[in-house]
């Protein structure tokens, strides 16, 4: 991994309006890192659509603007500010899926934004329901049955192979939106539908469901020296079926041995 | 949190009353699989909240139920973080844990903790190390384990990588280890202070510098850091836990890993001349937590590759001290022969 060049300048993406259940984290998470970026003399530019936050108040960023998160005002801040640096991985779902959108339209290249943290590739790799599923394919780990469907017609198909009930979870939306789980074939059919329409690439995942399942998910860093630490692991009250969001986390895990 | 069980049975605890820092214990109860040696060794063990029934669909019985059947006495409902802020602050130990308190004055009391036998007033490895096994296919790089209380998982990581294993027990000679012709040789961890282990130093140090690759961990690399010159310490409440940073001061890289330790190298004390070099040490406090030599093929490490309990990163370094025994076993004149003898015979 090549260790990025400093910069002097930094454009944070921010999360947005906060919906209770849905990422409250990235709120105070992107404030955390206009503090480390002040501390660390680096000039600090924030855009964020939500004035309800102290990462606006006037003494954490050096220059606040609260405006619609979107690519047409990104680029405006971009071409205004000329940050050297983007900082795109601490406004939740909103902000990695603006700094997709920034660099497929050729604005990063354009104006010479070096985007800091999780590279590109990782980024779609890990939204990307196919890609994902690839990666985890290639690194040798268990991946639950599943297909990427366009159409109402693809995940038929793959009923007829995985019975039901199947998760039908839309690609790219906040907070898994537009998901839910088929427990007969009309609810395939209008999941699949809506799921569709309401993913930015018309794509959904169907997969078999894991309902019931225990649900563990885990914090992980990774430094440009190629450190690799598990900050710590998280255990869902609820089981598989509840979304995170609507269930209560405990850290760490509370009923698996160590060796899971 | 988890590994109480791999702790309870870890040979390096015995005579030690262990105090767990997490405050609930015994969530997922106990399976035979995750025992780390034939029977718990801990003295005692202290808790804050008992959990029971556990909740796991392996559980065989409940912690409860085990340390009963073997004897060991555990309290609950401790203050542990007390006891823990204590031991910080004054050091590990004696202690004294009584049923029924009733009729025991305090000096009393106090009296029986001041006399308590502690692991580091004898050599208490020959009470926790097994006899003589030969495991792990035969025709595979030989690696000799000298248990001075191994635990299970070091001798699964190595089988799983593929090699012989002979297990001996702490008291054999460099002789008997080197006529063995290993290709690689491990020194176990173990309970107790390691300069009371007189008997291995002779031993590690001819083994040692033979040229066979070393693999010393936990008390195993205290012994060889004796053996070559170097002085150990008490620190004074240990290393206990699985989150300890180790730097690699050759590559820079941060592993976290498990650690039980109550002694350790003096930095100041590794005989640099001699061509040792201090490998890893600890991020947090800078003390040394491993050894190389300049051309010795010697991996130290202070604290457990092996982990369980812990995090699985540091198992790495087990594929290092394979992969230079594995060297050794394909340069064997024998095996190179064998070798020929094929190409001739096509």
């Amino acid at each position: 991994m090549t260790k990025p060049s400093l910069v002097s300048s930094v454009l944070v993406i921010g999360s947005g309006l906060i919906v209770i259940g849905q990422a409250a984290e990235f709120d105070y998470s992107g404030t955390q890192a206009l503090q480390a970026l002040r501390e660390k003399g680096v000039r600090s530019i924030i855009v964020n659509s939500n004035p309800a936050t102290i990462m606006t108040d006037e003494d954490v960023a050096d220059v606040v603007y609260i405006e619609p998160l979107t690519v047409d005002v990104l680029e405006r801040v971009i071409a205004r500010e000329r940050p050297e640096g983007l900082l795109a991985t601490l406004g939740g779902q909103t902000g990695l899926n603006l700094a997709v959108a920034l660099a497929e339209v050729g604005v990063l290249e354009r104006y010479g934004v070096q985007l800091l943290g999780t590279p590109l590739e990782a980024i779609r790799k890990a939204e990307d329901r196919q890609l994902f599923k690839e990666l985890l394919l290639e690194i040798g780990e268990p991946v639950v049955e599943s297909t990427i469907a366009y159409s109402v017609d693809d995940a038929l198909r793959f009923a007829e192979q995985v019975p039901l009930p199947l998760i039908v979870r839309p690609a790219f939306t906040l907070g898994g939106t537009g998901g839910g789980v088929a427990s007969s074939r009309e609810e395939l059919i209008e999941f699949v539908q809506r799921g569709i329409a309401l993913s930015p690439i018309g794509q959904v995942l169907v997969e078999r469901s894991l309902l019931g399942w225990k649900e563990i998910e885990y914090e992980v860093m990774r430094d440009a020296r190629d450190t690799c630490i598990t900050v710590c692991n998280m255990e869902n009250l609820d089981p598989m079926g509840v979304h995170t969001g609507d269930s209560i986390v405990v850290a760490p895990s509370q009923t698996l041995n160590d060796r899971e | 949190m988890t590994g109480y069980q791999e702790v309870v049975t870890d040979p390096s605890f015995f005579g030690q009353i262990v105090c767990l820092t997490y405050p609930l214990i015994g969530n997922y109860g106990v399976h035979a699989e995750d025992n780390q040696s034939r029977r718990p060794w801990v003295a005692g063990l202290i808790v804050r909240e008992y959990c029971d029934p556990p909740s796991h669909w392996r559980a065989e019985a409940s912690l409860g139920a085990y340390l009963e059947r073997w004897g060991v006495p555990a309290l609950h409902s401790v203050d542990t973080r007390a006891l823990t802020r204590h031991l910080r602050v004054h050091g590990a130990m004696r202690g004294v844990l009584v049923s029924d308190r009733r009729g025991r004055s305090d000096d009393e009391l106090r009296e029986l903790a001041r006399r308590a036998w502690t692991p580091d007033q004898e050599n208490v490895v020959p009470a926790v190390q097994g006899e003589r096994v030969t495991l792990g296919p035969a025709n595979a790089p030989h690696v000799v384990v000298i248990n001075c209380g191994v635990k299970r998982n070091i001798v699964l990581s190595l089988l799983r990588r593929n090699v012989r294993l002979t297990i001996l027990p702490y008291g054999v000679t460099a002789e008997e280890v080197l006529g063995l012709d290993p290709d690689g040789v491990i020194v176990s961890p173990g309970p107790g202070d390691p300069t009371q282990a007189r008997e291995a130093r002779e031993m590690v140090a001819q083994v040692a510098s033979s040229g066979v690759p070393f693999f010393g961990i936990c008390l195993g690399h205290q012994l060889l850091a004796l053996a070559a010159g170097a002085r150990t310490h008490k620190l004074s409440f240990g290393h206990r836990g699985g989150n300890h940073p180790v730097r690699d001061l050759f590559t820079g890289r941060v592993w976290i890993t498990s650690q039980n330790h109550g002694y350790c190298v003096d930095a100041t004390s590794v005989p640099v001349d001699d061509g040792w070099r201090i490998w890893l040490v600890n991020v947090n406090d800078g003390t040394v937590e491993g050894l190389r030599h300049q051309y010795l093929p010697v991996f130290n490490v202070q604290f457990h590759p092996e982990v369980t309990p812990g995090p699985q990163d540091s198992q790495e370094l087990f594929d290092l001290l394979v992969e230079a025994v594995q060297a050794r076993w394909r340069n064997r004149p024998t095996r190179a022969a064998l070798v020929l003898e094929q190409e001739v015979a096509q």
